[in-house]
């Protein structure tokens, strides 16, 4: 798996359960180091242990865990990259959902050896969508992303997460547009803010 | 006039014969077609502006402005009339603001016919980096078929990689610094360094090893000289010599330290023999006087050495035992260079000769006065 994700998750459970908590997912996966390094590649395993570890220790469902995961990449300060980035798939939450095709491609774009999910949008009358991915039941990341979006966008959804088949092989998030302004979204500009 | 017809004649590529006519282009459709394009009229004047165009000079109304004097022409650079600029029809131009931030614009010209006037259409080029920060642009400010937001998106993309890559390298060199640290190689000759020197002290100062060793400290002779005289690659090279030189001349137990620069500490293990310890030192100071080449030219460089005896000791010490053995180092360097004075506990310190004779060093203070 690619460091960025373990990296990713490595931040969340700091940033969000203490320095602590870290050290005993870390001690729980069994863990060489307690630091991922984002540009580096580990072992799919070790992702899982990590995920596992840190589900069983903050009793937290798995899924529930991802898609916290997700929410966090999206809304936390320190990941205002991402957000940025996410941002350029369009001016809309729809449009964005659009993009979201282009995923795969664009973290490829960015970092050649990045394997983020291939994403497939069904756009059913407008207000409803499927998006079908694939990500070895990582999928419920990309919920907690989308939730995050919403807001970013100040849309009004409604998003459920399905998986089926051996180890989630097919995942699916089900959106339900309810209102595309809901709330005033945050601001984006391509030109970043200097500080 | 709302709108404008392409003829068909841009790059006048299309051959002899008239033209058929073009569709005719209202201005919305030209706003969505181009958002920077402006199109200037016969007389020279912009009749109409795309709105990302309009969007670089907010609060300056350019419709009706004479295009010669909203623009500076960069290329083609005799620019000086409109007809200058007709004459380069479907030709690629280059332009600048003449007032505020001087972003330079990119396009290609196209002429109407017609009395028309001609089409610029514009691109930000490099500057659209800046320019979407300085003027608050948004993706809808570029055409969809517009690869400017994906070239905007790669460009932060890259520069937040290059930042993590950064703290990667940082703290990679922050481990190679700490591992550098707790290593115990010199890493120009490869001899054991002080660390690995103390480490090895510290263990046969423990009093069950009951060790009876030598120590010897060694300084090069001359060897500055051969740094300022001939650089510090030559200084380095003879380094290495030395160091070969005093692995070749010690036996494998014995431990062979750079303990800095040009000094260096020999412990003799499990030898305490005065008569040993000075055929080695002897025959170590004969060696390193051999010339050593560098690039074809002879370094010349000797050594003085100071020994201590473990024997000179009831409980080991190894910081004093280092001071004696400087103390007897000195004693060889103001004796002339190029000589072994050891410490023996009853004697003080006695210069060895190279035939092993023995005479005592003659106090001379203050380094000696507090000889033992």
């Amino acid at each position: 798996m690619h460091g960025l994700i373990n990296r990713s998750i490595q931040c969340f459970v700091r940033d969000t359960y203490g320095a602590d908590r870290w050290a005993e997912v870390c001690a729980r996966a069994k863990l060489e180091s307690q630091d991922f390094e984002a540009l580096l590649t580990y072992d799919d395993a070790l992702t899982d242990a990590v995920i596992r570890a840190a589900s069983e220790l903050l009793e937290k469902e798995r899924v529930l865990f991802l898609e916290d995961l997700g929410h966090y990449l999206v809304t936390h300060p320190e990941s205002d990259a991402l957000r940025r980035l996410l941002r350029f798939g369009g001016e809309t939450f729809v449009d964005f959902l659009h993009s979201l095709e282009e995923l795969h491609d664009r973290g490829r774009l960015a970092l050649p050896d990045l394997d983020l999910p291939r994403i497939e949008m069904r756009e059913h009358g407008g207000s409803s969508f499927t998006l079908g991915l694939c990500w070895g039941d990582l999928g419920p990341v990309v919920l907690g992303v989308l939730r995050a979006m919403a807001d970013e966008y100040g849309a009004l959804v409604l998003m459920e997460y399905h998986a089926s088949g051996a180890h989630a092989r097919d995942e699916a998030i089900t959106i339900e547009l309810l209102e595309t302004t809901h709330a005033e979204g945050r601001s984006f500009a391509l030109g970043r803010v200097r500080r | 006039m709302t709108g404008v017809a392409a003829n068909g004649t841009a790059g006048g590529a299309t051959g002899a014969g008239p033209a058929p006519p073009g569709p005719l282009l209202p201005k919305g459709a030209l706003d969505l077609l181009m958002p920077l394009h402006v199109w200037v009229g016969a007389s020279g004047h912009i009749e109409h502006c795309g709105p990302t165009l309009r969007k670089l000079r907010p609060g300056q109304i350019l419709t009706g402005a004479r295009l010669l004097e909203v623009f500076e022409w960069r290329r083609p650079n005799t620019v000086r009339v409109l007809a200058d600029l007709l004459a380069h029809d479907g030709e690629k131009v280059q332009l600048a603001f003449r007032d505020g931030p001087r972003d330079t614009l990119r396009g290609i010209v196209v002429a109407l016919g017609d009395g028309q006037g001609a089409i610029l259409n514009l691109s930000l080029g490099i500057s659209v980096v800046e320019a979407v920060g300085r003027y608050g642009l948004t993706g809808t400010d570029f055409a969809p078929f517009d690869p400017t937001v994906e070239m905007l998106y790669l460009i932060e993309a890259q520069s937040a990689i290059l930042a993590e890559s950064r703290k990667l390298n940082k703290r990679l060199e922050g481990a190679r610094i700490a591992a550098e640290k707790q290593a115990f190689t010199d890493t120009l000759t490869g001899l054991r360094n002080r660390r690995a020197m103390d480490h090895a002290l510290e263990r046969l100062a423990d009093p069950h090893m009951s060790e009876r060793f030598g120590l010897m400290h060694l300084d090069l002779d001359y060897f500055k000289e051969v740094n300022d005289t001939l650089g510090h690659a030559a200084g380095d090279h003879v380094l290495r010599q030395v160091a070969r030189i005093l692995l070749a001349e010690t036996r494998r137990d014995d431990m062979v330290v750079r303990a800095g620069g040009d000094e260096f500490v020999l412990i003799c293990r499990n030898c305490d023999d005065v008569a040993v310890l000075n055929r080695i030192a002897q025959r170590i100071i004969e060696r390193l006087e051999e010339p050593i080449l560098f690039e074809g030219r002879p370094c010349r460089v000797s050594a003085s050495i100071g020994t201590t005896l473990s024997s000179n000791y009831a409980a080991q010490d190894a910081s004093q035992m280092l001071s004696d053995a400087d103390r007897a180092l000195y004693a060889s360097k103001d004796g002339g260079r190029a000589r072994h004075t050891v410490f023996i506990r009853d004697a003080g310190l006695v210069e060895l000769a190279r035939d092993a004779g023995v005479r005592p060093v003659p106090p001379s203070p203050p380094r000696d006065a507090a000889a033992h």
